[in-house]
């Protein structure tokens, strides 16, 4: 830096804290979907076909996601249909 | 028995062999009998920051495929007499390293030394895994960087769930955060995760952090492990580092930028 570039105004480069922010949202996704079992994508893969049996869906209409609590497990399954 | 130690990141180039190196001669240095193996095999390099790459005839390999024997493979530090190397093999595939036979060469070490210290290759491939399956500690060498923190937190989920420890339901590896490259000033205007942040991001506790330093690139190009650059920052966080590691209470230092007047500002930059 030189003599007259210390009264320029500079350039914001405050880039940690974006850093940090996306960091935090990406670790809390990995971490989730590590606690998950691997059976997980088969399973929502199997259901996928079977449901598409009687309804055309795409993909992501499919949810399956595994809570656990101390004492029990909850498989959640979220199946959005699509609008008529 | 011995106290194992695995030197891991996920991230390569985030100073894992240079940590590795610094550990294991400051461990030595006070006097505990200590090896460091180089995990990495095809890509072998901690002979060279140890400056024995000259001196190594067999290797890790070797011994598991019973071409050579322990003493033949392991290479006596010529700065600090308590301290070995186990170096890589440079030629074999890396599946040469078997649970079986990894096993059998940690179990013959933990007889004769007090410390062993595991240099993990990058990634999360055979490699890696072998190097921290028998680990009892493990120091997560981290850059205040989005890839390396990110890659860092992959490997600590590896811990808690491949270790042989977490296999076996014992108590897990105990997990320790060196942040390295950290560069006080960037931190201070902004540019760069700070300890803080890094230490909230992945919850583990700080073992140390290690300023960027020109000394590092210094002593790699002698074969000089950074913790005998006695006088300098980044020596004197490793050695903060180890006697942290051995249970030692140690303020942090280096964390904070030196101040730079307004004329030194003016007229010299930065």
């Amino acid at each position: 830096m030189s003599f007259f570039d210390y009264f320029k105004s500079k350039k914001d480069n405050r880039t940690a804290s974006v850093a940090k922010e996306r960091l935090q949202i990406i670790v809390a996704h990995e971490r989730g979907q590590r606690e998950q079992p691997d059976y997980l994508p088969a399973l929502q893969k199997e259901l996928l076909e079977v449901i598409r049996k009687y309804v055309q869906i795409s993909d992501d209409m499919v949810q399956v996601e595994v809570d656990r609590n101390d004492s029990c497990s909850v498989l959640e399954l979220n199946v959005t249909l699509p609008e008529k | 028995m011995a106290r194992i130690i695995v030197v891991t990141s996920g991230k390569g180039g985030v100073g894992k062999t240079t940590t590795s190196a610094s550990i294991s001669t400051g461990l030595a240095k006070r006097g505990h009998k200590t090896v460091v193996i180089d995990f990495d095999v095809g890509l072998r390099n901690l002979d060279l920051i140890m400056n024995c790459e000259r001196r190594v005839v067999y290797d890790f390999v070797n011994v598991i495929q019973g071409e050579a024997t322990l003493n033949q493979a392991l290479i006596r530090d010529k700065r600090v007499d308590t301290l070995y190397i186990l170096p890589a093999s440079q030629t074999r595939e890396k599946e040469a390293l078997t649970k079986e036979g990894v096993e059998k060469v940690i179990n013959e070490l933990s007889e004769r030394f007090d410390y062993i210290v595991c240099d993990s290759p990058a990634g999360i491939e055979h490699g890696a895994l072998m190097a921290l399956y028998y680990a009892d500690e493990a120091v997560v060498v981290t850059n205040p960087e989005v890839s390396s923190v990110r890659d860092s937190d992959r490997i600590l989920g590896i811990l808690q769930s491949k270790s042989r420890r977490a296999e076996m339901g014992q108590d897990p590896v105990k997990e320790h955060l060196l942040l390295t490259r950290y560069n006080p000033d960037r931190v201070d205007r902004g540019e760069m995760l700070s300890v803080a942040d890094v230490e909230e991001i992945l919850a583990i506790p700080l073992l140390g952090v290690i300023p960027e330093s020109q000394i590092v690139l210094n002593a790699s190009n002698q074969g000089l492990p950074v913790i005998l650059e006695e006088e300098s920052d980044a020596g004197q966080a490793y050695e903060d580092a180890v006697a942290r590691l051995l249970g030692e209470e140690r303020e942090h230092r280096f964390m904070s930028s030196q101040k730079k007047g307004f004329f030194s500002r003016m007229f010299k930059g930065g």
